[in-house]
């Protein structure tokens, strides 16, 4: 018993379960701050109506996107058009099995965790291309092929930085990953300016190409609202929108967590003194930070035009993230 | 600025013409950047457009032939639904027309309140005008501030007409309601604020955001024979350089005593008559507006009736008459028949959103849909107008 405790198998049913209450919580109360940061961003109240200062206002929406009619029009591919959003779901679903929560906890601490994260999130792409497809709608087709292009460009940025970072931190588990920048806030790879500086730049690049993996402002171009109408999701109502919907928030997350992992050290506290603290606190504490920097900077920017969009990652953020791995590497070799 | 130059020059859209094999693609009637419910007929290859055919009418009202069957007096409220970001204005030019047929002279007070109430109103209108436009750029914030302090001017006028869109406040020979107490007070107080806002809030955030410069430099240039040639007017014309504007060159009511000067775009971030420019045009445009408005409240007389004037019954003598004024959005003319009954033979309006929509083929080949969005934004149509 005990050692079939210790298999993956054995809890891999009740990660799975934790980790679809943390999205769903996540999008609830991702959608919440999102409309208060937004409003007070604004000079407005936000939700106020139901609950106290709206607190209820989500969950509302929730009941009545699952209370909804599932609208399928006609001409459109059904199979393609009913499995995408799960694929888009699934996806990013798994990107959290592979989190490291706290000190030894995750899911599946796979030793080739991160490549895993980045192959599992590219999979997204494959759901929103099927959806755009099989929607028969020209704005759809736009959404999509603006989402695939985009999401196919930023990886290569995206994949060079982690690249320095496996290759600094001498692993691809993620869980190794964050014990390498064990000891406080000046180890952490994004700050750690004594240790390899070319990872601070390296983290500058990822925070900007993982806007872009999630269609976050200025790179939200698949789902321009002023432009594409709905962007890819135009055609979908009720509970498949709300996947959609559902994912997005999730993704917002995982590239929270990822940032974390990679460059502020996870679960690691900002000091050795604040270890007391439980890991999963820290984990989520800075990925909210960045999930609300990214709400920041869509409350601040406008949206970049499609030639614009590829100028900054083949132009600017690949030759860096090249740059940052081979000026990373020889520091590694030469002075590290 | 080097740096900005730059930045537009490596983004260029590639100079290639679409090969052939075109898309249809319909934006609208029902689409969020189209203002409204007009549709565009866009052709298109991959995201390039090769073509643009404007359909509209799905807002038509008869407009018109309604004024053949209405006395001038009643056609005044009709006026506020044509172009209804800028009823005041409206408002203002019909109520011209129809004094100038009847020779009709209004107190001073009322000329200076109209005046006013004008250009508070061209504010507001531009302050649409600018939050959309940055709104079909995706900068949400911006139209968000631009609504608060619109709000601002909506609320002045709620107190002036009890209205806050469709005011019916300019009528033949007079205003419908005095000024309440206190109310120059809290207009200066508001220019006062606004200004900073532009300077401190408007230009950092949306103006000379790099994001926003890029995407509107360059992009929908009309040189200034273009704009001569298809009539454009107000904005859209200054925008490319070509200083002329009716308060001005063919002054009515009382513009010709205020000291201010006719705004143009003078191609700051890119080419002479883009986008941006259009845009940039707006934002001084509403510096000079609240200049006139100080200008008018410091001269206005305090004492007299602004009903005084207003006629019983206004019967327009047997005639024509083409009395244009300037709309936030351009020209507006006013053409009046009358054989000399209680209703108008015919009433015929130049909408200067119509003539301004007219250019949008002309200027958008060989640009992208998100260009599109953006020229569309900076034209700044109202299909209240254009369809009537």
């Amino acid at each position: 018993m005990t050692e079939l405790m210790q298999t993956f198998w054995f809890w891999a049913p009740f990660s799975a379960v934790v980790i679809a209450i943390v999205i769903t919580v996540n999008a609830l109360f991702s959608v919440y701050m999102e409309r208060k940061v937004s409003a007070w961003m604004q000079d407005r109240l936000g939700p106020m109506e139901n609950g106290p200062h709206g607190i209820l206002q989500t969950l509302i929406d929730a009941v009545k996107l699952l209370l909804k009619e599932d609208i399928i029009a006609r001409g459109i591919d059904r199979p393609l058009f009913k499995l995408a959003p799960y694929i888009v779901f699934g996806a990013s679903f798994a990107v959290f099995a592979v989190t490291p929560f706290a000190d030894g906890h995750a899911a599946a601490d796979l030793n080739v965790g991160i490549f895993f994260a980045l192959a599992i999130s590219a999979f997204v792409v494959a759901g929103i291309m099927m959806a755009g497809w099989s929607s028969n709608n020209k704005w759809s087709l736009y959404g999509a092929m603006r989402s695939v292009a985009q999401a196919v460009s930023y990886e290569v940025p995206i994949s060079l930085v982690v690249l320095s970072v496996v290759m600094v931190s001498g692993s691809m588990s993620m869980q190794e990953i964050c014990v390498s920048q064990a000891g406080g806030f000046w180890n952490w790879h994004g700050l750690s300016l004594h240790h390899n500086p070319f990872l601070v730049l390296g983290f500058l690049i990822y925070f900007i190409a993982s806007l872009a993996e999630v269609n976050r402002t200025p790179f939200d171009l698949p789902e321009a609202e002023s432009e594409l109408v709905g962007g890819y999701h135009t055609e979908y109502s009720g509970m498949r929108f709300a996947l959609f919907f559902l994912s997005e928030y999730a993704n917002m997350l995982a590239v929270g967590m990822l940032a974390t992992v990679l460059f502020l050290g996870g679960w690691q506290p900002l000091h050795p003194a604040l270890g007391f603290i439980p890991g999963p606190l820290w984990l989520f504490g800075k990925a909210y930070g960045f999930v609300l920097l990214q709400m920041w900077i869509r409350m601040t920017l406008p949206r970049l035009r499609v030639d614009q969009l590829m100028h900054v990652c083949w132009k600017v953020l690949v030759p860096a993230a090249m740059g940052v791995l081979v000026l990373g590497g020889l520091w590694e070799l030469l002075i590290g | 600025m080097e740096n900005q130059e730059l930045f537009i020059q490596g983004s260029r859209v590639p100079e290639r013409g679409p090969d052939g094999d075109l898309m249809t693609l319909n934006m609208g009637p029902q689409h969020p950047s189209t203002h409204g419910v007009l549709r565009l007929e866009l052709q298109t290859d991959g995201e390039e457009v090769a073509s643009i055919r404007p359909h509209i009418g799905y807002l038509h009202r008869c407009f018109e032939k309604h004024c053949e069957k209405l006395t001038p007096p009643q056609i005044v409220p009709y006026t506020d639904r044509m172009d209804y970001l800028a009823s005041m204005n409206n408002n203002l030019g019909f109520a011209v027309a129809c004094e100038r047929m009847l020779g009709l002279q209004v107190p001073e007070k009322v000329e200076y309140l109209r005046v006013v109430v004008a250009e508070l109103n061209r504010i507001a209108s531009h302050l649409v005008a600018i939050g959309t436009c940055g709104l079909d750029l995706g900068a949400l914030t911006p139209y968000f501030f631009c609504f608060r302090d619109r709000e601002m001017i909506l609320d002045f006028f709620e107190e002036i007409c009890g209205a806050r869109l469709l005011y019916n406040y300019i009528w033949v020979g007079g205003l419908s309601h005095d000024f309440p107490e206190g109310m120059d007070d809290k207009i200066l107080r508001f220019c006062d604020y606004f200004e900073a806002r532009i300077d401190n809030e408007l230009n950092p955030l949306l103006s000379f955001n790099k994001i926003f410069i890029g995407r509107n430099a360059g992009i929908g240039v009309v040189t200034p024979e273009q704009a001569w040639a298809f009539g454009l007017s107000g904005p859209s014309l200054r925008g490319s350089g070509v200083s002329f504007d009716l308060r001005r060159d063919d002054p009515y009511s009382i513009y010709d005593r205020f000291q201010w000067k006719v705004c143009v775009g003078e191609g700051l971030v890119g080419q002479l008559g883009d986008s941006w420019d259009r845009y940039w045009v707006k934002v001084l445009e509403m510096k000079e507006s609240l200049s006139i408005i100080r200008q008018a409240l410091a001269a206005r007389p305090k004492e007299g009736d602004v009903r005084e004037a207003v006629p019983s019954r206004v019967k327009l003598p047997v005639g024509e008459i083409y009395c244009r004024t300037e709309t936030p959005r351009g020209e507006l003319g006013y053409y009046i028949v009358s054989n000399g009954g209680n209703l108008p033979e015919r009433v015929k309006v130049r909408a200067p959103a119509f003539s301004n929509l007219c250019i949008i083929d002309e200027i958008s080949h060989g640009a992208l849909i998100s260009d599109v969005v953006a020229i569309l934004g900076s034209l700044d149509i109202v299909l209240g107008e254009i369809d009537r």
